[in-house]
């Protein structure tokens, strides 16, 4: 029985990414680590995403609180309205809306950027220059959003809550002291780490996904705009994926 | 006008040699049974028609792409059989001009150059580094240009950046990917003049990939003619002009 040609196609792409995935692990491990580049691109990466993922954590925050407001009133559970959305963006909402931000904003930078190198010859003249350019490029890149990743979205829980505490008191009067208070308390390692470890791999698979459709286009320009358009959508997939499968390990662990 | 003197018979010594030569692309043969020499401080232009395989030539012999079939003789080593170190330490002595000119769009003008400077040349100074860079530019006649980014360039400016990072490592042979196409008929005459510089600085030995009968006509000491993924006719200008065969007679007239 032949498969559709669509299943055919992804299991094919699944397949290719798998391998390049096992490339990066297996450059890695080999000697002349690329440090300055990896730095520059920690820099570009945690640089210029910082503006973006600060405005969307500020307005997540800030929303959630206000949306939430008129049902916890009518439980009379104002008071709970730090505690509630603490929870929901430390362990959830914000680090998935911070990845998929980082998937559209960094995904499609590294897609589009290499797709370009790929398709001016970049990519060959640092080939012909004896650079390995797989190590130069995919590896620093990858291991740049990796640990890039978990720190915007610290930046951004922080940010946040800091908007939830400008909602709380549209309304209300409380201090900053009395709402940290209140989300501390609140909060327990079994929220914090899960949640904190999963933006490790965030960051890895928009890494992959942005670095395989750069690296892999083809079709001279027009290929560029569909490896940043694809790397988009992949790594956001990706995240909801990576997601589920952190929910129910955390549930497992008994950490919910 | 610089010009260059052809090497005589009696001192012409192998430094690239391809024989029996194979690549296809599914079905579609480029290569069969290509053979090809080139000679030490010559400039030979490897001509034919689009898509019939030059660039693809030159891409084998530098090892960025693989044939199925043959022996490439770089400097007495086979490409073919070189591991990636081999192959790495080979490439510094081969420079490749890319047709697109392939400068890093996220480097300045500097950055470019000192690029295969810092991959190659870790023991040199900070100095040095910008000696060498420098030497590169004036070398092109752009030493203006040393803090500009790629984008800020003309394409004319941008090829002789391209030639400069190129030549930095000073290697023993060249090869030019249709070193014109897509300039001005002045910038085009600028690039030939560039190339038979570089062959008169630096010794070099090179392979011009050209359909530019002018480019051909003003640089090359030998002419090789692509047909049919064969090397069909060689020699100078003015003996193909001559040619009988009327593959060969329609480049020429």
């Amino acid at each position: 029985m032949k498969l559709p040609l669509g299943t055919q196609r992804t299991l094919a792409e699944i397949g290719d990414i798998s391998r390049f995935t096992w490339r990066f692990f297996q450059e890695c491990g080999r000697p002349k680590f690329e440090v300055q580049e990896f730095f520059r691109q920690c820099f570009m990466i945690g640089n210029r995403s910082l503006g973006l993922v600060a405005i969307t954590g500020f307005i997540l925050g800030l929303v959630m609180t206000i949306q939430s407001r008129p049902t916890m009133a009518q439980f009379g559970a104002e008071d709970w309205i730090p505690s509630m959305v603490a929870i929901s963006i430390i362990r959830e909402i914000g680090p998935v809306v911070i990845a998929l931000i980082c998937a559209g904003k960094i995904g499609s930078g590294i897609g589009a950027e290499l797709g370009s190198m790929k398709v001016t010859e970049q990519i060959d003249a640092m080939e012909v220059s004896g650079t390995n350019p797989f190590k130069y490029l995919v590896v620093t890149r990858v291991w740049a959003t990796t640990l890039m990743v978990p720190i915007l979205v610290i930046f951004a829980d922080f940010i946040s809550l800091y908007g939830s505490y400008l909602a709380v008191n549209m309304r209300d009067v409380t201090s900053l002291a009395l709402f940290t208070q209140q989300v501390v308390e609140i909060l327990e390692f079994s929220d914090v780490l899960p949640a904190f470890f999963k933006t490790f791999f965030f960051g890895f698979a928009i890494g992959v996904i942005g670095c395989y459709k750069g690296y892999t286009s083809s079709k001279g320009t027009e290929g560029v705009g569909l490896a940043a358009n694809s790397a988009v959508v992949v790594a956001s997939l990706m995240v909801f994926i990576i997601d589920l499968l952190a929910v129910q390990i955390t549930d497992l662990l008994g950490l919910t | 006008m610089l010009m260059t003197t052809p090497p005589t018979i009696s001192d012409r010594e192998v430094v690239l040699e391809v024989r029996h030569l194979y690549k296809s692309f599914g079905d579609n043969h480029v290569l069969k049974d290509f053979n090809l020499e080139l000679y030490r401080g010559e400039n030979l232009v490897v001509l034919g028609k689009s898509g019939s395989g030059k660039s693809v030539l030159i891409k084998c012999i530098i090892g960025l792409m693989h044939p199925e079939q043959g022996e490439i003789q770089v400097l007495a080593k086979n490409v073919i059989g070189l591991n990636k170190e081999q192959l790495d330490q080979m490439r510094t002595r081969v420079g490749f001009l890319f047709q697109s000119n392939a400068l890093y769009d996220s480097m300045t003008v500097r950055e470019n150059l000192e690029f295969p400077l810092r991959r190659h040349g870790r023991d040199k100074s900070h100095s040095e580094v910008n000696d060498l860079v420098m030497e590169a530019l004036v070398n092109v006649g752009l030493p203006h240009t040393v803090d500009m980014m790629p984008s800020e360039l003309s394409g004319g400016m941008r090829k002789r950046i391209a030639l400069a990072r190129t030549m930095i490592l000073k290697p023993e042979i060249m090869l030019y990917d249709e070193p014109t196409t897509g300039l001005d008929p002045i910038t085009s005459r600028e690039i030939n003049d560039l190339i038979l510089k570089v062959q008169e600085i630096y010794k070099t030995s090179s392979i011009i990939i050209s359909h530019d009968m002018g480019c051909v006509k003003y640089t090359a000491n030998r002419v090789a003619l692509l047909v049919d993924g064969r090397c069909f006719a060689s020699g100078s200008y003015a003996d193909l002009q001559k040619h009988p065969d009327s593959a060969v007679k329609g480049f020429f007239q």
